[in-house]
């Protein structure tokens, strides 16, 4: 915030104006602070929302100032240094507000999003030209004569030129463009009749004539500018949602030098440089082990769902996350080099190579505009035949013909819709990353589901916890007590909501990488790893429990579903979808999940390369398939699918490989955006009929000379107002 | 008719100063947030920094 922007303290008194002081002091309340904070909060959306979260933040110690921007949902603070977003965080989440930090150097970029701001200037003065031009017209229509029309077609030239000149130029700027590439698009037709219609009434004018399309070329301009205003919003929207995500997990690493720990950013680190990965914390680099031991997860590169054991000289890649020990880790790569954004580079690639989908709009542009052209030009040769060579009667029909046919309802037509589609969808915490996803969505007619982290929450639930003695259930509770691996804590959740007490176990340790061990009763306790518990390991995930000498048991786990999960298969059954599941994770697992769950096809134990092959071996069956995934393992099937979804939880890379990423924890929305994809799709196509109709009607009266600038004015408003209202229509 | 040589340029200098009225809004981010503005009118908290 700029000094300039800051309130004046006390309206217009006089006396505040001239006591400089009063605003120095407000000045200095609002001065930024240190450090500026930026956190997304996806679940904002009302006013009570607003001044709770303000209030919440502005009670943290350090805050200065916290603004809202609810049409971002986005918060922004300005804080003291040592502020740290984490504990921003914590404090929104105890009062129920789920946050992400956002990178405020990737998000630079959004906020001087200067094109949006240029094309509403330009729209507001094409606004102000058109209704003041309009207003001169209506004055001609309704029967101005002689000198006195002369003088409003001067006026209205006046007025016309320098804003057509000025508001006109994205058309004029996109029509060189692609003139230069020896390519029309509907950007050629719209500046050719622009500026025909222009430099015509000029002549007309100046020859006193009776017809002058000033108010034409000025509705074409500013109803088409509204389309692109539009069609911007959305891409804006969609573009800020991108960088976003990319900005929502925030590399900063700990870095040891010379035995101190300091909080560094993650493209600070150089191969060779050690770091510390706190239990919990997503490991930032590639490396290997130093020194501790703990378990990691790597079920998000891989998708297997048991943790493995690593210590000394094990390497680690970027993404898994540690779960129980402090690891000290040499980097070996880090930020652009790690095998994370290896593989998001290769999706890009992968990704590049859908960009050639033919959208509706572009199909409708090439069958339209040689159509356009062709017609024009017939005109003016018929006429100049006709009439024996008066070119100002040709050229006048020829240029009512241009302005009719040109597309603007057309180019009303998909931003209108896709807009309301989007802002629809947003409002539900879906964010359309591509342009065409809905379109290629409402053609999907498969679905392909990944289990881990998609339809379920990644949280474990303990399994027949009923079976195992009480007594023992008690003592896994105590030992479970101890440890804040994710197993461990499930467990303990479980026992409490059972309402089971822990038995009295001394000596509570945890080793790390291995489990906890205990005492009870004078025997010895163990609960973690098969192998260091002395157990035979079960196919499934599981943690094991030694008493003694006795045989030690397993307590299995299965994933909680996610919340709205069998809504969203529901919605997609109804639709007549084929739907899978497919999974890296065991046949008997991924069975007995999918029966739950309401699924009939089921591919389990599946490689990443085994997904990717399913989904192109569908692909090029002639199905359009919709995966829906999470994983590092789902990135290329993600990629190869004709639309994917992945939720916000996903890794960078596979958020980057989809079109439609969902905030949120609930997966209800997934079938209100098919709903919505049809709908949206259903309304273009309409559009595009109401506009073909009034050519159809409009196009003979034009070419037969009829057509005044009053019929031309109204039906070129009425189709566009038509095409809008259409679009608002959109469930 | 002759009252059409002041009505004219009076009229065009309204509208002028409507158009000069939005580009100041425009200038002064008064459309960052529209969504947020318009729920921030029903909350009661006084608001201190009414410009984000």
């Amino acid at each position: 915030m700029s000094l300039s922007e800051v309130p004046h303290p006390a309206g217009g008194c006089p006396a505040c104006v001239a006591a400089p002081a009063a605003e120095e002091i407000a000045a200095k309340a609002l001065t930024p602070g240190p450090q500026t904070i930026q956190l997304s909060l996806p679940t904002i959306h009302c006013a009570a929302c607003i001044s709770a979260v303000e209030r919440g933040l502005a009670r943290a110690p350090g805050v200065r100032e916290a603004r809202v921007n609810l049409t971002l949902k986005r918060v922004r603070i300005e804080a003291e240094t040592g502020v740290t977003p984490e504990a921003l965080i914590g404090r929104l989440d105890a009062i129920g507000y789920e946050a992400h930090e956002l990178d405020s150097d990737a998000l630079a970029a959004t906020e001087s999003d200067a094109v949006s701001r240029d094309l509403m200037m330009r729209l507001a003065v094409a606004f102000f030209a058109n209704m003041n031009v309009m207003l001169l017209s209506v004055a001609v229509w309704s029967g101005a004569e002689d000198a006195t029309r002369d003088l409003f077609h001067w006026i209205s030239a006046a007025i016309t030129i320098p804003t057509v000149i000025f508001s006109g130029q994205p058309f004029y700027r996109s029509a060189m463009k692609s003139l230069r590439g020896g390519r029309l698009n509907m950007d050629v037709p719209i500046s050719l009749a622009i500026i025909l219609a222009v430099a015509l009434s000029l002549w007309e004018t100046s020859l006193s004539g009776h017809h002058a399309y000033f108010d034409a070329a000025l509705s074409l301009t500013f109803f088409l500018l509204l389309g692109r205003y539009l069609d911007q919003r959305t891409r804006a929207s969609a573009r800020s949602a991108a960088q976003e995500l990319a900005a929502l997990e925030v590399p900063r690493a700990v870095q040891i030098i010379g035995g101190t720990e300091t909080s560094v950013r993650v493209s600070d680190l150089s191969p060779g440089d050690t770091i510390l990965v706190r239990p919990g914390a997503r490991v930032p680099v590639d490396g290997r082990v130093v020194s501790g031991t703990s378990e990691i997860d790597r079920s998000l590169m891989t998708g297997e769902s048991l943790p493995v054991f690593s210590g000394p000289d094990t390497p680690v890649h970027a993404g898994e996350i540690n779960l129980t020990g402090p690891l000290t880790v040499r980097v070996e790569a880090a930020g652009q080099g790690t095998a994370l954004h290896r593989i998001a580079d290769l999706v890009a690639v992968a990704e590049s190579g859908r960009a050639n989908y033919n959208s509706l709009a572009d199909r409708a542009a090439h069958a339209y505009a040689p159509v356009v052209h062709l017609m024009a030009l017939a005109a003016f040769l018929a006429w100049m035949w006709i009439s024996g060579g008066d070119m100002r009667l040709s050229l006048n029909i020829a240029v009512a013909t241009l302005i009719i046919t040109c597309p603007c309802a057309m180019g009303l037509a998909v931003p209108a819709v896709t807009t309301a589609a989007s802002g629809k969808l947003y409002r539900r915490g879906l964010l359309i990353k591509s342009g065409t996803a809905l379109e290629r969505l409402a053609e999907v007619d498969t679905v392909v589901f990944d289990k881990t982290g998609t339809l379920t929450m990644g949280l474990p639930q303990p399994q027949d916890l009923g079976d195992l003695p009480t007594r023992d259930v008690q003592v896994a509770l105590a030992l479970a007590a101890g440890s804040a691996h994710p197993l461990a804590r499930a467990l303990a959740g479980a026992g409490d909501a059972a309402g089971l007490r822990p038995a009295r176990v001394t000596d509570v340790s945890e080793v790390p990488g291995y489990g906890v061990e205990g005492t009870w009763d004078g025997t010895r306790v163990r609960l973690g790893r098969a192998d260091w518990v002395g157990a035979t390991p079960v196919p499934a995930t599981a943690t094991y429990l030694g008493i003694g000498g006795r045989a030690p048991q397993a307590i299995r786990f299965v994933d909680t579903v996610r919340p709205g999960a069998e809504t969203a298969i529901a919605a997609f059954h109804q639709a007549g979808a084929r739907i899978l599941l497919v999974s890296g994770d065991t046949q008997a697992a991924v069975a007995s999940f999918a029966a739950q769950i309401g699924i009939d096809e089921v591919v389990a134990e599946a490689t990443p390369e085994d997904k990717a092959a399913l989904v192109s071996g569908l692909s090029e069956a002639g199905r359009h398939v919709l995966m829906v995934g999470d994983g590092l393992n789902d990135t290329a099937a993600l990629s190869a699918a004709h639309v994917s979804i992945s939720p916000a939880t996903a890794l960078d890379a596979a958020r980057v490989a989809s079109d439609i990423v969902f905030l949120g924890k609930d997966f209800a929305p997934l079938g209100d955006a098919l709903t919505t994809a049809n709908s949206a799709r259903k309304r273009i196509k309409e559009n595009f009929a109401i506009s073909t109709v009034y050519n159809v009607v409009a196009v003979p009266i034009a070419l037969l000379g009829f057509a005044t600038p009053l019929a031309a004015a109204l039906a070129m408003s009425l189709s566009s107002i038509t095409v809008s209202l259409n679009a608002m229509r959109l469930r | 008719m002759d009252v059409l040589v002041y009505l004219i340029p009076a009229s065009l200098f309204l509208g002028i100063l409507g158009l000069a009225a939005f580009f100041w809004a425009l200038k002064a981010r008064q459309f960052d947030d529209p969504e947020g503005d318009s729920h921030r009118i029903l909350t009661d908290d006084y608001d201190d920094t009414p410009k984000g």
